[in-house]
């Protein structure tokens, strides 16, 4: 379960304005997570706290393959973020970073930057906390469950490599 | 059954048949990461993998920050060349070659038939050359580094039949960015995207190039070019290596689409979205600051003859800044060879080494607050060059000479 405020963006939120080409030099993650949709909103990286959940039009994360997309978000302590579709590129990132992503096209209809939600991954839905309204959405596969409850693909192999060489 | 494209190799890559919407787990033949190997390398050491799973199939070259742009930059690279040279990993293009998705072809690597990923989007470009390419993350790619193997989503596909002649200073450009704005920036999304058709027979290896390259604008997995003669000759002489060619059964399941180009005009995508797309009639006039002619889109020998063919000889406006990136050192000796260069730099051209910095706004050629370019780059997304108050025209090469010359948007029918 995550509880967190919700931001509210529209469609077509691109890597770029995640996190500008202009400072992919600077690989220190918490360094660079301070210009976190700087050119969309930037009071975000200032105002965002740990838990709070993004809600967003179709094909979030469009654009480059660059993984310091997802990565500043999850350095933010994002708590999720729920689309009505994503690109293909930076929901695999997102996943492998264990930063939970969810196909949701009714929540950007229903929700409002402010509100206060629940969100149960597993379970397949989102509770809005002021009247008890709840949202569902197909669960991830299982397999990439189980990759996010893991905390990405970094841990998931070291376990499953650990195993080999033992 | 009748198997598309994708079926057939991804079904050799995980060694059973398979479906669209089947997750599977491929071997891959071939990867490739640029500057981006420095994440990649502290993943892999994250997971506590002892060594690279296959030094010969790791291709890793520098092209985003070429040569180094700050102190930052340049202590990855030291990074990524102390870790290239532990592994052995012996296809290693430094600061010199050029773009990742035109120095591999050129070195050989890309062959048909192959199951190609890259930490780069526009990886889709070797699906000019009929390999099942597609772009990845940092993290997988580590995992990848480690095993092998990746899973993927056996792509849905669709298949985009492109006909008639295109008109003259019109180019394989002003075609994609046409099926993009039909299509939508998703309208492929996940997709398996097949480019057939006698317009595409016709296209040179280059030109294809560009369909490929692009369709990740709208949201493509891989964007395919079954390989004909011409790509055969494109390869021959690169490498040595026998090679497969795999296309998809004629009545395979897949979507069509049907563009005839007959009568197209030169296509411009406005700011900030690639498939906000008009005919260059209706925004001829808006004056310009810069025009870029390069990259992995358009930065081919056949982009610059275009470019400096339109130019011919005469001077670009004094209001413009007009650079020019080949997209890789052989681009840049031939197109040098030929006076091309000279052409374009008598015309008033900055000529830079090949590298991606502009497109990418990470150095040569950044935008301030207020300023518009014109490019044959691949994204016009808000703040993707500089500043996020400047604007982005995505154009043909000959679009932009045109441009270049006016000091404003042109139509290069006008001029």
């Amino acid at each position: 379960m995550i509880k967190g405020r919700v931001w509210k963006y529209g469609d077509h939120i691109n890597t770029d304005l995640i996190i500008s080409g202009r400072y992919l030099d600077e690989y220190d993650m918490k360094s660079l997570s301070a210009h976190v949709f700087e050119d969309l909103d930037p009071t975000f990286a200032i105002g965002v706290k740990p838990g709070d959940i993004i809600i967003a039009g179709r094909n979030f994360g469009c654009g480059s393959s660059r993984e310091q997309a997802p990565a500043v978000l999850k350095e933010k302590r994002v708590g999720a973020i729920i689309a009505a579709s994503f690109a293909r590129i930076f929901f695999r990132n997102a996943i492998n970073i264990g930063l939970p992503v969810i196909v949701c096209p009714d929540a950007c209809r229903l929700l409002e930057k402010g509100n206060i939600v629940t969100l149960d991954i597993r379970g397949g839905f989102i509770l809005r906390e002021s009247d008890g309204i709840r949202i569902d959405f197909n669960p991830l596969p299982e397999f990439l469950i189980d990759i996010l409850e893991k905390g990405g693909l970094v841990p998931y192999l070291k376990t499953k490599l650990g195993r080999c060489v033992a | 059954m009748p198997m598309t494209f994708a079926q057939k190799i991804l079904s050799r890559a995980c060694g059973r048949p398979v479906d669209p919407g089947d997750i599977v787990n491929a071997r891959v033949d071939l990867v490739m990461s640029h500057e981006n190997t420095a994440l990649v390398i502290k993943a892999f050491r994250e997971m506590g993998a002892a060594k690279v799973w296959d030094p010969e199939r790791i291709v890793i070259l520098f092209d985003h920050r070429v040569p180094a742009n700050t102190l930052k930059t340049a202590e990855s690279h030291k990074i990524v060349r102390e870790f290239v040279r532990k592994e052995g990993i012996r296809h290693f293009y430094d600061v010199n070659e050029g773009v990742c998705h035109q120095v591999l072809p050129e070195k050989g690597h890309v062959l048909p038939g192959l199951l190609i990923v890259g930490t780069d989007s526009h990886t889709t470009t070797y699906g000019a050359f009929g390999a099942f390419a597609t772009g990845i993350g940092a993290t997988e790619m580590a995992a990848v580094w480690a095993t092998g193997e990746l899973w993927f989503r056996v792509p849905e596909t669709l298949r985009i039949r492109i006909s008639g002649q295109m008109p003259d200073r019109v180019s394989a450009k002003d075609v994609m960015l046409n099926i993009i704005g039909t299509l939508g920036a998703e309208g492929a999304n996940y997709m398996a995207v097949e480019f057939v058709g006698d317009c595409v027979d016709r296209m040179s290896v280059a030109s294809r190039m560009v369909l490929s390259n692009m369709s990740m604008e709208m949201g493509a997995k891989i964007g395919v070019v079954f390989p004909d003669k011409k790509t055969e000759k494109w390869l021959s002489g690169r490498s040595h290596r026998s090679f497969e060619i795999v296309r998809s059964d004629d009545s395979a399941n897949v979507q069509m689409e049907e563009f005839d180009v007959s009568n197209l005009s030169p296509q411009i995508a406005k700011p900030h979205s690639v498939d906000n797309v008009v005919p260059v009639e209706e925004v001829a006039g808006t004056p310009i600051d810069q025009a870029l002619l390069g990259s992995c889109t358009n930065g081919r020998l056949e982009d610059l003859i275009a470019a400096a063919k339109i130019l011919n000889g005469r001077k670009v406006s004094e209001s413009v800044r007009f650079i020019v990136v080949p997209a890789s050192r052989e681009v840049y000796l031939s197109a040098a060879k030929r006076g091309v260069l000279t052409s374009l730099v008598k015309s008033g051209a900055i000529v830079l080494n090949p590298g991606c910095g502009p497109c990418l706004g990470a150095h040569q050629g950044v935008l301030a607050a207020g300023e518009r370019c014109i490019s044959t780059t691949n994204r016009n997304f808000r703040g993707r060059m500089g500043s996020p108050d400047a604007e982005i025209y995505l154009a043909s090469p000959e679009t932009v000479a045109a441009s270049a010359l006016k000091g404003e948007i042109t139509d290069p029918r006008t001029v």
